[in-house]
């Protein structure tokens, strides 16, 4: 099978969503197949990003990635994408389910008419109907993950995003970098109207979804002041801070900080869970931590099911004894 | 200014999902139900709009005769009319569910914006609003945290976060806005709101169900590790521990 993946990077290199897709675009695409990358970016690929992406490509098995300079406009990228895939003849065309995976591929399908399978994590060849329609197996993420469906997906075209916290990313190295190919998209009057404007680089302090380690609070941190030895703990171990969502239904912290279904999902190395009993929302947006802590003063909440430590006492009491013994090492 | 909101009955999900025997759906005997956080922001930024612009909300639902139990929700909040597309047992997929929709809005015409959550909690297609916008023509912008519509020029600023970064995209009016939580805090029902709710009137047509090339097959409960969590403590006597199990995972030196 030939497949066409989405390609997202940022000044670091591809991001880690799109390596996890790429390694089950590559299942997909079978032995005898191929995975042909696409990379948007606002001007032309070049030196210093473009070394590191095309050695990051190689790395995961694509010989070849189609570059297409483009400023943020879902349409015109879907455009571009149902261009190359009609030129290739891509039997499939495969994203990650970011924000901006999600929402180009769903364009996509509204242009082609094609169906979209969000948040896959693996998936089957099915049988090619004798219409020849294929079909695919998908076993994609309901409830942001608290819940699995196995779907049939048939269409010429097989269009899915991957879950960016259930597949490991699996390098399948080439040995070589991938060969970049600037695309000149054949865009339809209007495609590029409805564009990111104002749009910025990430700047300054850690951010949540890509932050390695995060202390989150609940309610159980008492107040919005409570908070403040949250971020003393999360600056001493270089990470983040982050919320349930009864946090920010009180108020007390913005909602970019909630982690859960309606807010952001992390994938850190460490997840403390401070004063949060556990609501499956909440356990959807951090079951990938590797390590998760859990503090809380009741030894059966929920989080408990999930968490590999626990300590049973108040926040206010844990935390500020923690960041003196943290202090008092250095 | 007249608003469309669109949201989705769905069963109100707390510690632990039951399914039922044959997989094909939750086991709601013992749940309530609800909308998404998403649908519930885009109600209460609907009702905001129309109180400030004036105008009318209308909130359409796609779902079993039970709905009206949401639509009418909708209304205790400011919504002034209810039309519910009425399902039988099989589920719609995203494409038909985008095509019933278009259906009835077309058929109502005289709006200004749709909004929708950005993507229903249950089936998390991430798509609905983008295929309405394409089939009737309109932009759409998505996952929006913050709407600023001008009345008077027909144009509607839109901002969301884009990886710790902000957006902003402009439209013309009529648009499709899908909206996330954050975009403000609903408020809750007025004591008028809930006897209007009780006396509101709903459309209802039924929509013939398709295969749209997506399809259920069964659900499952995903394979979580249940871990028994190591207890390091009880309250500060467990810092010693806890900075031990730091060191261990590398965060400490």
């Amino acid at each position: 099978m030939r497949v066409l993946l989405t390609i997202e990077h940022d000044v670091d290199g591809v991001l880690d969503s799109s390596l996890r897709a790429a390694t089950l675009a590559r299942e997909l695409s079978g032995s005898e197949g191929e995975v042909v990358g696409c990379l948007f970016a606002r001007g032309p690929v070049a030196e210093p990003v473009a070394e590191p992406v095309a050695a990051a490509l190689g790395e995961q098995g694509i010989s070849r990635c189609f570059t297409v300079e483009l400023p943020y406009a879902p349409v015109a990228w879907a455009r571009s994408l149902a261009a190359i895939g009609a030129e290739l003849g891509a039997d499939a065309v495969v994203a990650a389910a970011t924000d901006r995976g999600n929402e180009v591929m769903a364009h996509l399908g509204a242009i082609t008419g094609y169906p979209m399978a969000a948040n896959c994590f693996a998936c089957e060849e099915g049988e090619t109907a004798a219409t020849g329609v294929m079909s695919l197996l998908v076993t994609r993420q309901r409830w942001a993950g608290s819940l699995v469906e196995s779907a049939n997906l048939a269409a010429d075209r097989l269009l899915l995003t991957v879950a960016t916290d259930a597949v490991q990313p699996v390098p399948s190295d080439l040995g070589r970098p991938a060969e970049l190919v600037v695309f000149d998209p054949p865009l339809e009057e209007g495609d590029a109207d409805i564009v990111a404007i104002e749009s910025q680089e990430e700047s300054g302090g850690v951010s949540l979804a890509s932050a390695r380690v995060v202390v989150s609070g609940g309610r159980g941190v008492g107040s919005p002041e409570g908070f403040a030895v949250l971020e003393e703990l999360a600056s001493l171990l270089g990470g983040a801070v982050g919320v349930s969502r009864a946090v920010t239904s009180l108020g007390w912290r913005p909602h970019s900080e909630q982690v859960g279904q309606t807010g952001t999902r992390v994938t850190p190395d460490l997840y403390m869970a401070c004063g949060i009993s556990g609501a499956i929302q909440h356990l959807a947006g951090c079951q990938s931590a590797k390590t998760m802590i859990a503090i809380n003063t009741d030894g059966d909440a929920p989080i408990m099911t999930r968490a590999d430590y626990a300590v049973i006492g108040d926040v206010g009491e844990v935390l500020p004894a923690l960041v003196e013994a943290i202090k008092a090492r250095s | 200014m007249e608003v469309i909101v669109c949201v989705k009955r769905v069963p109100m999900v707390g510690g632990r999902i039951v399914l039922t025997p044959d997989g094909q759906r939750i086991d709601t005997k013992l749940l309530g139900f609800t909308v998404s956080p998403h649908e519930e922001c885009a109600v209460e930024e609907a009702v905001r709009l129309v109180e400030a612009n004036g105008g009318a909300v209308t909130v359409l639902t796609l779902g079993p005769p039970e709905a009206e139990e949401q639509l009418r929700d909708a209304v205790a909040l400011g919504a002034s009319k209810c039309v519910l597309l009425e399902t039988g047992e099989r589920e719609f997929g995203p494409i038909a569910t985008a095509e019933a929709i278009v259906a009835a809005v077309r058929e109502r015409g005289g709006y200004d914006l749709l909004l929708f959550g950005n993507e229903a909690a249950d089936t998390g297609d991430f798509q609905v609003g983008i295929r309405v916008a394409h089939m009737l023509g309109l932009p759409v912008a998505t996952g929006i945290k913050s709407l600023e519509v001008d009345p008077g020029s027909r144009r509607a600023k839109a901002r969301r976060q884009y990886r710790g970064a902000e957006e902003l995209f402009e439209l013309p009016l009529p648009a499709v806005v899908t909206v996330k939580e954050g975009i403000n805090l609903p408020r809750y029902p007025s004591l008028p709101g809930r006897i209007r709710a009780k006396k509101a009137a709903v459309e209802t047509s039924t929509p013939v169900w398709r295969d749209d090339g997506l399809s259920k097959r069964e659900l499952s409960l995903p394979e979580v590790e249940r871990r028994h969590a190591e207890v390091l403590g009880q309250g500060k006597e467990a810092v010693p521990a806890l900075v031990s199990v730091l060191e261990s995972i590398g965060l400490l030196t």
